[in-house]
């Protein structure tokens, strides 16, 4: 079976993928060069993010040029609430903030969540040109606002003095916060397959493919979308709440459209709507960073000509290079 | 008329001076093929958007099921049984014919909104989806994607999907445009027993067939209905002859 043999050799790509993840690390931290383990991490996180983004852009088809708007949400609710756990101030209602991560994550997901409903309900009432322009004009306005507001650093950013904690592990050290980033993104990684394979997915995916059959058959489009966006602002939101403690650091940088273009440029690098996609785009996103970084301030000069040599040549991404079309079932 | 599946009242659409729909007032009763025929630019397509509810009427109703729909969109129409297809196919092309079809039994089932089980290992959904395929003679292409189907599997596979929504009427725009003579014959054939599930809105060029299936022919000229009638008394109709048919009758 022919269709088999793909299906089987995505899966072992996408296998030895996230065993080069693991293993890069492991190798990093035996030779004692923590600094390709920060490397592994920022791969890991970066394509956590985009495999919320990929759920919307992928699976959807919903080119959203503002998800730079939830991952920076996420980073700041990590940095404000260890900030107040740090002071001690009152943040709301008197809760005075926490350097838990399991208390931070499900607030970043959860407010990327809402936020995401607001932004989707109006930004998807349109399409196209039009969608993508409305989530980038509301990224931006979530940018400006990080910008002009003084209480938490403003432009400047705000800094997590201390990495926050999770119950058990010793999360200052790079290869434990690593092992908790590369968890998480296996199992957002499995939650994206299991969503792709379920009845919404199909209706997602269909809405994608052609939006009058699927009102056709009885379905509003609309919905359909709205959801998918929201699941796809916790995903990428929850990167952003890892990325934050991962720098120790969050400025307006992580709201801004260079952000929401990076994670859409590495969903096509690695192969749009494909499962290992996302961290396919991110590995080789960094690894080009790190290797023409070194060489020239100019690098994102070529990944623009890498980049246009896969849109023009490569559709597929570097998945579709290697695994060959995707199929549907 | 008060048992009528589908009741259009007074139906009027203006684009600018154009009168696309003037006036309309057509009905659909359990068990009959009601064929809409006209020249080209009558105002068919318009009126079929209206029904279908992805154009708006600037006037009149539309009664389906026992109830208006015309504040109604295109889904919330499918959702009471509006079973419809194209002139031009309409698919998830990427998607199987299979998956085509598992779309609409899981729109019937209000099922969309499941993150968990995948469709592909759903056995009751693949079988009910395979059943249907069966019916319109798709089974051996169930695993091929749509877009890699025949002209004439599409326009059966859109049969389908409408089956599968188990629709209190069917709406069917030109089924039999673009098929040879021999798929002319076999869908003629089916229609005529689909009837017998749901009423069927026939808009057809094809007068052969027109003629074989309709129980009652509705002419469409300007936008306005200028006759409504069975086979004899249309191809009888002066109207008719001079407007429309010329040499068919």
């Amino acid at each position: 079976m022919r269709e088999a043999m793909i299906v089987t050799r995505e899966n072992l790509i996408n296998l030895i993928l996230a065993a080069l993840l693991l293993a890069v690390p492991i190798g990093a931290n035996w030779l004692g060069q923590p600094f390709y383990i920060t490397l592994a991490t920022r791969v890991a996180i970066l394509a956590l993010a985009a495999t919320g983004l990929n759920l919307a852009l992928g699976l959807g088809g919903l080119v959203s040029f503002g998800h730079a708007a939830f991952f920076g949400l996420g980073g700041y609710v990590a940095g404000i609430l260890a900030s107040h756990g740090f002071s001690g101030e009152p943040l709301l209602f008197g809760f005075s903030g926490t350097n838990q991560m399991w208390v931070i994550w499900p607030v970043a997901v959860v407010l990327s969540g809402l936020v995401g409903l607001a932004i989707g309900a109006i930004s998807l009432r349109t399409s196209g040109v039009y969608f993508i322009m409305i989530t980038l004009a509301f990224a931006q306005m979530v940018y400006y606002f990080a910008v002009s507001w003084p209480a938490y650093g403003g432009e400047d950013g705000l800094s997590i003095l201390v990495r926050n904690q999770f119950p058990g592990v010793m999360t200052m050290r790079p290869m434990s916060f690593f092992l908790i980033c590369y968890v998480i993104l296996l199992v957002s990684i499995g939650l994206f397959a299991l969503i792709r394979a379920s009845r919404f997915g199909s209706a997602l995916q269909a809405t994608r493919q052609n939006e009058v059959r699927v009102a056709t058959v009885g379905i509003q489009p609309y919905r359909i979308r709205l959801t998918a966006f929201v699941i796809s602002a916790m995903i990428t939101g929850l990167a952003g709440a890892l990325f934050a403690d991962l720098n120790r650091f969050v400025s307006p940088s992580m709201l801004s459209w260079h952000m929401s273009g990076e994670l859409i440029v590495l969903i096509i690098l690695g192969g749009t709507g494909r499962l290992f996609g996302p961290l396919a785009g991110a590995a080789l996103y960094v690894a080009f960073e790190y290797a023409l970084g070194g060489i020239t301030e100019r690098w994102q000069f070529f990944l623009g000509l890498i980049l246009l040599l896969v849109v023009l040549f490569a559709r597929g991404g570097l998945l579709g290079l290697l695994a060959g079309r995707a199929r549907h079932g | 008329m008060g048992d009528a599946v589908l009741e259009i009242s007074n139906l009027a659409k203006n684009f600018g001076a154009l009168r696309a729909t003037d006036g309309v007032t057509l009905d659909l009763r359990p068990g009959e093929i009601h064929a809409l025929i006209g020249p080209n630019g009558a105002g068919k397509s318009t009126l079929i958007h209206q029904i279908c509810g992805t154009l708006r009427q600037d006037s009149g109703s539309i009664r389906f099921a026992g109830q208006d729909i015309s504040g109604l969109g295109v889904a919330q129409r499918a959702r009471l049984g509006l079973g419809r297809t194209f002139q031009v196919s309409s698919l998830a092309s990427d998607f199987s014919a299979l998956r085509n079809v598992m779309l609409a039994v899981q729109a019937r089932q209000g099922s969309s909104f499941r993150f968990f089980k995948p469709v592909m290992r759903d056995k009751g959904l693949i079988d009910t989806a395979m059943t249907i395929l069966e019916r319109v003679g798709l089974a051996a292409r169930a695993r091929l994607p749509a877009a890699e189907l025949s002209h004439g599997e599409r326009r059966q596979l859109e049969i389908a999907m409408a089956l599968a929504l188990q629709s209190k009427a069917f709406l069917l725009d030109e089924p039999m445009a673009g098929m040879g003579p021999e798929g002319s014959k076999s869908l003629t054939r089916f229609l005529d027993t689909l009837r017998h599930e749901a009423p069927i809105l026939l808009v057809e060029h094809d007068m052969d067939a027109v003629f074989a299936l309709a129980d009652r022919i509705s002419v469409l000229v300007y936008g306005r209905i200028i006759a409504t009638g069975t086979v004899e008394e249309i191809r009888r109709d002066p109207a008719v002859r001079t407007a429309y048919l010329g040499d068919h009758a």
